[in-house]
């Protein structure tokens, strides 16, 4: 089984097991993953998960729909590769991925 | 003299009186008024000439009418038809009645129909996962020209982003959302956690006293004084211009009056520009920039000039203003009730002060200081077995959707240690979210971290006084006792 590793903003890394087909939001969730709130709980409806993707594996987990941007939006630490983890499903694909998180979900 | 009262001046020798004001209003709207005379006539004064242009227009023209609201005591749910059911009715909380009457239309008719209300007819969204639902598809729900039940008051027609869609509100919300962002609280929570102490500090013990007026108003007045870096010793204005903005009875049934209203802008207008002006002039002397909210929007190019768009100037004033008053003051005072309603909470709080966070979500859920958001159907939409047409009222009742027995465990219980407490409806979801959410988590946190150092006990000695409204759902007065810690 692969593994995607969280990165929050003061360095602690936090390696969590693929299990394919849940979201990233409940990867997080489910290992205790801390900085990511999911306020709404998987609805896009927040951007309390939002994750920013390491630039080599955005061709892999793809781009942000634009009602996500829209919430991502409210945020000043959008980057160019930041997603709402809710709304990206783990494959086996993204073994080894890493995602760093902001020092903010707001 | 203002602009609008001297045109009526100037035209009474040739018109009727009525005939005037039917004539000045077809002419004009209000609001392009102000916008195109910004430059040249002082908003206050504006202001002020719009409050006497309607009282002349009321006195001599019957326009719409404001409604009036006399309490009187609330049948059982019980005994009512289902179409008859009125939740806007601005007592529904005074009398403690809305727990059935939610608890029925979830029920029975969770989408509800409501066709005679004196706010005219509208749709009641009661059900926590339809709430999700009309909240994020801003698409199929306009957000204009208003959020709450009533219709925008005359002449009051400020521009706020909480009231437009997408993509203006984004531009808008996005040009002052950094004030509230988390990165500028880090900077504030020294100042808020120093002004929280002082009022407790000075708080009388084993003696009654309004907890209302002595922690809930005053600790909201001195976060928004330093949120605005407003004159700290006025600070009181800033609440009492909220309550009167937010409570007139076309809106949401409540108390204030129209004098009280406009009044109460103009006096906000005029020390608003003040400020501006001032900490414009800083600017332009090179002097360092605050964090307030003030400064960060003459720092911002596309809100430098906001001054000269005093209907939006004063729309993101009042929307801060209220925003940072009603919600976070009734989740003070509702913080204490529910502990002394739920004695065994407050004793788990004293074993783990580490709780704080979690029970910050579950007051806020607890409380639901403001009931709902309001929106207006832009196509015809099914739910929940019903058609929505379109341009319907459309009113998403946090208060019913954090009660739904179907989405959240428990949920008349208050638990402090709840799981998933984020989870509730108080902040809304999608675009309009509520902007200021962080800091009221923060102060929250603080109060109770800073209360539970000193107290041992707040104990409620009466049933504490509510507000008459639809849209706050909060306290007038609460009086307590306090126990310091051994």
């Amino acid at each position: 089984m692969g593994s995607i590793t969280f990165i929050e903003h003061n360095g602690n890394q936090h390696e969590v097991d693929i299990e394919e087909g849940s979201s990233l939001m409940q990867a997080a969730l489910d290992n205790s993953v801390p900085g990511v709130d999911a306020d709404c709980g998987g609805e896009c409806a927040c951007g309390t998960c939002h994750v920013i993707v390491d630039k080599d594996w955005v061709s892999v987990i793809g781009n942000a729909t634009e009602i996500e941007n829209q919430m991502l939006d409210m945020t000043p630490e959008k980057s160019g590769t930041s997603r709402l983890s809710c709304q990206v499903t783990v494959t086996e694909a993204m073994d080894g991925m890493v995602v760093r998180l902001p020092e903010f979900q707001m | 003299m203002s602009f609008l009262s001297s045109i009526i001046e100037k035209n009474a020798p040739l018109m009727s009186k009525s005939a005037i004001v039917e004539k000045v209003e077809s002419l004009i709207s209000i609001p392009s008024i102000v916008e195109k005379t910004a430059t040249v006539i002082p908003l206050p004064l504006q202001i002020k000439g719009i409050h006497l242009f309607l009282k002349a227009k009321r006195k001599v023209w019957k326009s719409k009418s404001v409604p009036v609201f006399i309490e009187s005591p609330i049948p059982d749910i019980s005994t009512l038809a289902i179409e008859d059911i009125d939740v806007s009715n601005p007592f529904l909380f005074k009398q403690g009645m809305w727990e059935s009457y939610f608890k029925r239309l979830r029920d029975e008719c969770p989408v509800h129909y409501q066709k005679n209300s004196p706010f005219g007819p509208f749709w009641s969204i009661t059900r926590y996962e339809d709430i999700v639902f009309v909240d994020k598809r801003h698409d199929l729900f306009s957000a204009e020209p208003i959020i709450v039940i009533g219709n925008t008051p005359e002449g009051m027609a400020i521009e706020t982003f909480i009231a437009m869609d997408p993509p203006k509100h984004d531009v808008q919300r996005q040009a002052v959302q950094n004030v509230v962002a988390p990165q500028n609280l880090k900077e504030m929570e020294g100042l808020i956690r120093s002004r929280a102490e002082d009022v407790l500090d000075n708080l009388p013990i084993d003696e009654p006293f309004d907890w209302v007026e002595k922690v809930s108003v005053e600790l909201t007045s001195r976060m928004l004084a330093t949120l605005f870096d407003f004159p700290y010793e006025d600070r009181h204005k800033l609440a009492y211009w909220s309550d009167v903005i937010a409570a007139s009875p076309e809106t949401t049934g409540g108390e204030s009056s129209e004098d009280e209203m406009f009044l109460g802008a103009a006096e906000m207008a005029t020390y608003f520009t003040r400020l501006w002006r001032e900490k414009e002039a800083k600017k332009a002397a090179g002097e360092e920039m605050g964090y307030d909210l003030i400064s960060l929007l003459l720092s911002n190019e596309k809100t430098k000039n906001m001054i000269n768009k005093p209907m939006e100037f004063m729309g993101n004033l009042a929307l801060l203003i209220v925003g940072g008053n009603d919600t976070t003051r009734n989740s003070m005072t509702g913080g204490v009730l529910a502990l002394n309603k739920f004695p065994d909470e407050f004793v788990k709080l004293k074993n783990d002060p580490s709780i704080i966070p979690n029970m910050v979500s579950e007051i806020i859920r607890w409380q639901t200081p403001l009931a709902y958001m309001r929106r207006v159907a832009k196509e015809d939409v099914e739910l929940n077995g019903k058609t929505i047409k379109k341009g319907d009222k459309v009113v998403m009742w946090y208060v019913s959707g954090n009660r739904d027995e179907r989405s959240i465990d428990q949920p008349d219980q208050f638990m402090i240690d709840r799981k998933k407490a984020r989870n509730h409806l108080s902040f809304g979801f999608g675009v309009h979210r509520c902007m200021g959410n962080r800091l009221a988590e923060m102060q929250l946190r603080i109060l109770w971290e800073e209360l539970i150092k000193r107290f041992d006990n707040i104990e409620v000695l009466e049933e504490p006084e509510y507000v008459q409204s639809n849209f706050v759902k909060g306290y007038t007065k609460m009086m307590v006792k306090l126990s310091a810690k051994a």
